[in-house]
């Protein structure tokens, strides 16, 4: 079997994964185009990287149907895994081998000739901007360094399809900026990006598509923008009050906005026009200590979704 | 710098990864690969062996306590080595920096990854134990000239270790456990299994249960050969062989089995 142009890179139908009695993804179905970049986006246990591990062709599925690349990971997993990059949570590099080492030995991995090797190495040191560091050791590198290393070892066979579990989770906000910049490139040049992700800036930023992920199930699907426009409004204004007033708020913002959310530290109104919506608390006498207003995000969308923020 | 050997075997791949750590450390290691062996023979051999009387001389067979000792050491050297190997080696390619994973991304299958690394560990071996050997002919503690065939038997001798253990440290999340396979595993065999004196020293009762553990085995082969005395009783020869590819056969079958579940588990 071979994938034709009319077929999804990836198609998952009733996908499900069990770990003894707990399931872990529960029935899920979700399509990944070729040349689309596609996030899982959910709160830790939600099931991504048990998906991602499957697409990975590293753990067998449970039930349901999963093709990647037109192949069954069941049966072909070593000719799947040929043709994937694979950027793990955790780094998996060799800290006893130097940079450009570690290139090397996972072009080995694949089969390819040294002379080959050598040639990509080359372009992806460059890549990741990490040409200075090919003759030292990995352990002394940085987070971010070490991320971009993991990222070009994992373009060594210059694979069709980049399979990322949160690839910039404890990274400062410089190095996920210059990382998400060299995502970007790569998607530009045509490379099927599939990532999971608790950050709604990165969700945002990379994915053409995602589905947000809750307790094993696809909870939502769409772009960044569908999803905003379906389940949040335009903007939203964050409101702070004193200590042990919100609680006694009940009823008071009644009709100011479309929505009213009450969480821990603040509360937050939706509104199509949050400046408004602001005033409006003003003028009913209510004096909150701070207000913020700002565009919805997919953070809205998760709150939303499921009741809860995706970083607990 | 040594060039990277290469091989089209998926397996092979996984020795190459093991090889190229290896090219850092290699001249301190080929340098203690020497000099152990010649210190343990001078001390024990020389040393210790000039106190060993000529009534006893007769009970180990009418050779020096050198010629005796020797072989035994080259078969416990073997075991303590691949021991190793199998131990820290396998729990760190699984929990500390993760290669076996990011391997297992690639088209490596986590049998590629058992087999792999029991090929370097046996390649491995096989240094340490020629070189061991040579050592032993330079004392002039060899009998016979079948003692070049103690290097294949002091690598077999630590397959038998290197497979069941390795199998072992696959299902480990930490190196706690390790420590009691050196402490009631390794250290006990190297003393009792007949490397320094013979088995018939021992206890009675003690006796039978020797034969339960590959060391016993491989020090009757090593010492066979290099004594030369094993062409007396070939058929006995071929039983230890037997038990020492019998422990390697379930070694591997057990290896492959932890080291898939491991890692498809992640």
């Amino acid at each position: 079997m071979s994938d034709t142009p009319a077929m999804p890179l990836i198609r998952a139908r009733g996908l499900t994964k069990r770990f003894g009695t707990f399931t872990a993804v529960d029935s899920v179905d979700f399509d990944v185009e070729r040349g689309e970049s596609f996030g899982f986006l959910g709160p830790n246990g939600a099931g991504k990287t048990s998906t991602m591990r499957m697409i990975g062709a590293v753990s067998p599925i449970t039930a349901g149907t999963l093709q990647v690349m037109g192949m069954d990971p069941a049966t072909q997993g070593p000719l799947i895994r040929a043709r994937l990059g694979v950027v793990p949570q955790q780094d998996t590099l060799d800290a006893e081998l130097t940079v450009r080492e570690n290139l090397v030995i996972y072009g080995r991995y694949f089969g390819m000739a040294l002379a080959e090797i050598g040639r990509r190495a080359d372009e992806l040191l460059e890549f990741a901007q990490l040409s200075e560091r090919a003759g030292d050791q990995v352990e002394p590198l940085s987070g971010g360094m070490k991320r971009r290393l993991t990222i070009a070892r994992s373009l060594i066979n210059e694979p069709e399809l980049l399979l990322l579990d949160e690839p910039t989770t404890g990274l400062d906000p410089q190095a996920r900026h210059l990382l998400w910049d060299r995502l970007y490139r790569l998607k530009q040049r045509g490379v099927t990006l599939v990532l999971t992700t608790h950050y709604m800036d990165e969700a945002e930023q990379l994915c053409d598509r995602l589905v947000v992920m809750d307790k094993a199930r696809i909870v939502a699907e769409g772009s960044p923008r569908e999803l905003i426009e379906r389940y949040s409004t335009r903007e939203v204004a964050e409101l702070r009050f004193a200590p042990g007033v919100a609680e006694g708020l009940d009823g008071r913002l009644d009709g100011i906005a479309q929505r009213v959310e009450h969480l821990p530290d603040r509360v937050l109104l939706y509104a199509d026009d949050g400046e408004a919506a602001a005033s409006a608390v003003h003028q009913r006498g209510l004096k909150p200590e701070t207000v913020l207003v700002r565009r919805s995000s997919l953070e809205d969308v998760f709150l939303r979704l499921t009741g809860r923020s995706l970083i607990e | 710098m040594i060039a990277l050997p290469r091989t089209n075997s998926t397996a092979g791949r996984v020795f190459e990864h093991r090889f190229l750590q290896y090219r850092r450390t290699f001249r301190s290691s080929i340098f203690s690969s020497f000099l152990s062996p010649a210190l343990f023979l001078t001390a024990m051999g020389l040393g210790l062996g000039s106190y060993v009387s000529t009534s006893a001389v007769q009970s180990l067979g009418g050779v020096s306590y050198l010629a005796f000792l020797a072989p035994g050491l080259l078969a416990a050297t073997a075991m303590q080595s691949a021991s190793f190997e199998a131990t820290f080696p396998i729990i760190g390619g699984l929990v500390w920096n993760r290669i076996f994973h990011a391997m297992y991304a690639t088209p490596i299958s986590p049998r590629d990854i058992a087999l792999g690394n029991l090929a370097w560990i046996a390649a491995r071996l096989t240094f340490i134990s020629t070189v061991f050997t040579l050592i032993i002919i330079l004392f002039g503690a060899a009998e016979s000239p079948l003692v070049v065939l103690a290097i294949p038997a002091a690598v077999l001798t630590g397959m038998a270790f290197a497979a069941p253990i390795a199998a072992f440290s696959a299902t480990q999340r930490t190196p706690d456990r390790f420590s009691n396979i050196f402490r009631f595993g390794i250290t006990p065999l190297f003393l009792f299994s007949g490397t320094f004196f013979p088995l018939s020293s021992l206890p009675t009762f003690l006796q039978p249960l020797a034969w339960l553990t590959p060391l016993y085995h491989g020090v009757a082969l090593t010492r066979g050969l290099s004594l030369g005395t094993i062409v007396d009783d070939p058929g006995f020869a071929l039983v230890h062989l037997i038990a020492l590819i019998g422990f390697i056969a379930v070694g591997i079958w057990a290896l492959l089995r932890t080291m898939e579940r491991r890692l498809v588990r992640g």
